[in-house]
């Protein structure tokens, strides 16, 4: 299975478990996604539980939250994740805020999926990484994965959960894992065993990480596309490293970040996003309030640049192997 | 390309609107069209909203000047309702009263009264049925008074105090109750519309018969919420009543920022197809006759109405608010459409089924029964004289469980106040 069939099988499995489950968004419904993500699921579930929408995420959303109020479990599709912006609000000032403002008596179980990052040449309106905007806000829990594997499982917790969560897809893996060489030969998921998804129901809790790769030398915290690009990069620089995939920045596994690094003794952030007050800040500050005293080089960070996302320079502001494979080397010389 | 503009050509100005009145000025609303309490045709509930565009013109009105109910949307109430109906309404006037001085006198931070517009909420809130779902802005505290929510718990709220069910979590008046179909309040604007409109459509998917009607005020029909939600009420045909709450007022800007110059707040129901009101805010008849016909339209799949409710905020936006730094201060005494409560009571009086002593009876009830409750509530305590809540509760329900960074945090400040010795350090 590729990731966009696991996504698909994930909605599907919840959707006959759960008649509260409903699935909304633009497209989604006839045509089934323009990724193809919602394919099937209007004739299966008719059209009262997936329905295309209007083009306005904060309607989406907004709808969403009152759907949820009222005690369906929406899973509303943001087509890309550079569109959520309009929604802005919906989720932070109310997904966010409806059980704690209401001390419980209102909830919003709603897990908004996105399609999001570069590498797909689609410019600064496709392209873009806005995870950590939503990782600051309490109330919400922001989920990414990294394999077919893990966003079925990942995708049937984050539909059971209570709390909002949003569930950002890498598009450029949705078809199979990427080295990070752009020029180089495009994989599918067959070959890999993140690729085997079973067909009923499994999940993977929210909020544990996933090691990806045991290592000695350094740990690298990453997730979605990265994992695959560092996976890469460290079998090509022969770096004895410990390949942490988050699966979830909030909550994040602080007991297997700290675990690793107290191990390892360095530690490498790699994220698509650009840097300033990106994710890889608060990682790289929890790292060095809880492992100092264990770290023998500075914390690095390799993210995208501060930059809108350029189109046609796209393989220069992606954080590829050249650019992450340089900071490994560096952080061994310490 | 010349920067300078061309001789040739007249130059372009821009339109800021402005205020009719300003501090000082005289008043006179002689502009303001105010047809006869009978003019309005009433539709049949199953009409098309394209048959009554004049609707959204007009202004749906029953109480005429002489203070008979008159015309087709004449609800024809028997007399314990029309007092029920005035009762409530003197009830929420005699609350506000009381909460508004209660924050004067420092025990909350901010209070919000509703006086001028207490027909918009309590004669909807009759008209509806008691499970229909409210999605109400923050002006609508009729709603809960209605549906006798107990004015212990608003006060327990407004005060943060320990008998706060929203644990002093929200800022005072945004009241809470899921049982009694009043959605938790926002303080951002017109946010609740899209919820009620996703609340109404999950009603009609699931075959519920229960609708949904959510308030706003005309500034806020400038917020993207508002046309997000009008949109999706159009084509989903949602069961819902869209209600805009034009009180003239949002804070200092008046209706004209939000586009009223140009057209009427129910005009906007015409460009997505949905039925459009435009109704006397301030006679709780048409208020009541208005959202009867609204529900039926919903409850019978006939799709969404929007109402504008043309009334008057005889008060300030809020107590942090000063009207009298820029609206004269005759307005609310000159317009035109007077005051909801006296507009009932007159009514009442007119049909022989009540008199001055009365009413006068009937407020001082209203008023005793305020403070009676009052008192009580304030056993509970009062915001700022000590922390009601046990301090453990500031870090729950941000999730359904608690994940490790609030716990830590949590176990923190518990440390702190350990450390510092204060009484209200455990639960």
């Amino acid at each position: 299975m590729n990731m966009i069939q696991a996504v698909n099988s994930a909605m599907d499995v919840m959707m006959a478990r759960d008649e509260n489950v409903v699935v909304m968004g633009e497209d989604v419904g006839y045509f089934g996604g323009v990724f193809r993500a919602t394919a099937g699921l209007q004739k299966k579930y008719g059209k009262q539980r997936v329905f295309d929408t209007p083009i306005t995420e904060c309607g989406i959303i907004g709808v969403a939250v009152g759907m949820g109020a009222y005690g369906l479990r929406p899973v509303p599709e943001i087509q890309f994740a550079d569109y959520i912006y309009p929604a802005l609000d919906q989720l932070v000032s109310e997904a966010a805020r409806l059980r704690y403002r209401s001390a419980g008596e209102f909830t919003a179980p709603i897990t908004v999926r996105s399609p999001f990052g570069g590498g797909i040449f689609g410019g600064q309106t496709h392209s873009q990484s806005p995870e950590s905007i939503f990782a600051h806000v309490s109330g919400l829990k922001t989920v990414i994965p990294s394999t077919p594997y893990d966003a079925k499982g990942l995708l049937i917790a984050a539909i059971e959960d209570n709390d909002p969560v949003l569930f950002f897809e890498p598009k450029r893996i949705y078809n199979g894992p990427f080295d990070g060489h752009w020029d180089g030969p495009s994989k599918n998921w067959s070959k890999h065993p993140g690729g085997e998804v079973p067909t009923g129901y499994y999940r993977i809790p929210l909020g544990k990480a996933n090691t990806v790769r045991e290592g000695g030398d350094v740990t690298i915290l990453c997730y979605g596309t990265m994992v695959h690009v560092c996976q890469n990069v460290v079998k090509e620089t022969g770096v004895d490293a410990e390949i942490i995939d988050l699966r979830s920045i909030v909550p994040v596994d602080i007991a297997a970040i700290e675990e690793s690094v107290t191990k390892t003794g360095r530690c490498m952030i790699v994220h698509e996003a650009t840097r300033t007050m990106g994710f890889g800040a608060e990682l790289s500050a929890l790292v060095q309030e809880r492992c100092f005293y264990h770290l023998e080089a500075p914390v690095t960070r390799v993210t995208g640049f501060d930059t809108p996302y350029p189109h046609s320079l796209e393989w220069a502001y992606f954080p590829g192997p050249v650019r992450i494979g340089e900071a490994l080397k560096n952080i061994m010389k310490d | 390309m010349a920067s300078e503009p061309r001789a040739n050509l007249k130059p372009l100005s821009l339109h800021v609107p402005e205020p009719k009145f300003r501090p000082g000025d005289e008043v006179d609303f002689s502009d303001i069209a105010v047809p006869a309490a009978d003019a309005a045709k009433r539709p049949d509930v199953g009409a098309h909203p394209d048959s009554f565009h004049e609707l959204a013109y007009g202004l749906v009105r029953v109480l005429d000047q002489d203070d008979r109910a008159v015309g087709q949307w004449n609800p024809r109430l028997d007399p314990d309702m029309l007092r029920r109906m005035l009762r409530n309404m003197a009830m929420t006037r005699a609350f506000d009263e009381r909460m508004f001085r209660a924050q004067r006198q420092g025990k909350t931070s901010f209070y919000m009264k509703s006086t001028g517009e207490e027909a918009v909420a309590v004669g909807a809130a009759m008209a509806l049925a008691s499970d229909d779902m409210c999605f109400p802005s923050y002006r609508q505290q009729g709603i809960l008074i209605t549906r006798n929510y107990p004015m212990i718990e608003m006060m327990n709220q407004i005060y943060s105090n320990k008998g706060d069910k929203l644990q002093g979590k929200q800022l005072p008046i945004m009241y809470s109750s899921r049982e009694d179909g009043f959605f938790s309040i926002s303080g951002n604007l017109a946010t609740q519309y899209p919820q009620a409109v996703g609340w109404a459509m999950a009603s009609a998917a699931k075959g519920d018969t229960r609708i949904a009607a959510t308030w706003c005020g005309e500034g806020s029909t400038a917020e993207g919420d508002f046309h997000s939600a009008c949109t999706f009420a159009s084509v989903y045909r949602a069961p819902v009543i869209l209600n805009v709450v034009n009180n003239q007022w949002a804070i200092s800007s008046f209706s004209g920022f939000a586009g009223a110059e140009a057209t009427t707040f129910a005009a906007r129901a015409i460009g997505y197809g949905i039925a459009g009101l435009r109704v006397d805010g301030n006679d709780a008849l048409a208020v009541y006759a208005a959202t009867l016909w609204a529900a039926e339209r919903a409850r019978t799949n006939q799709g969404p109405t929007l109402i504008e409710h043309f009334t008057y905020r005889a008060e300030g936006h809020s107590t942090s608010d000063d009207p009298t730094g820029y609206r004269s201060a005759q307005e609310y005494s000159n317009w035109p459409l007077g005051d909801p409560v006296t507009r009932l009571k007159d009514h009442l009086i007119a049909l022989g089924e009540w008199d001055e002593t009365r009413q006068e009876e009937m407020d001082r009830e209203c008023a005793d029964e305020v403070r009676k409750t009052q008192k009580e509530a304030e056993k509970n305590g009062i915001l700022g004289h000590g922390l009601h809540q046990p301090l453990d509760t500031l870090f729950e329900g941000v999730y359904e469980e608690m994940p490790w960074h609030l716990r830590e945090q949590q176990q923190q400040m518990m440390a702190e106040e350990e450390a510092s010795g204060r009484p209200w350090a455990r639960k």
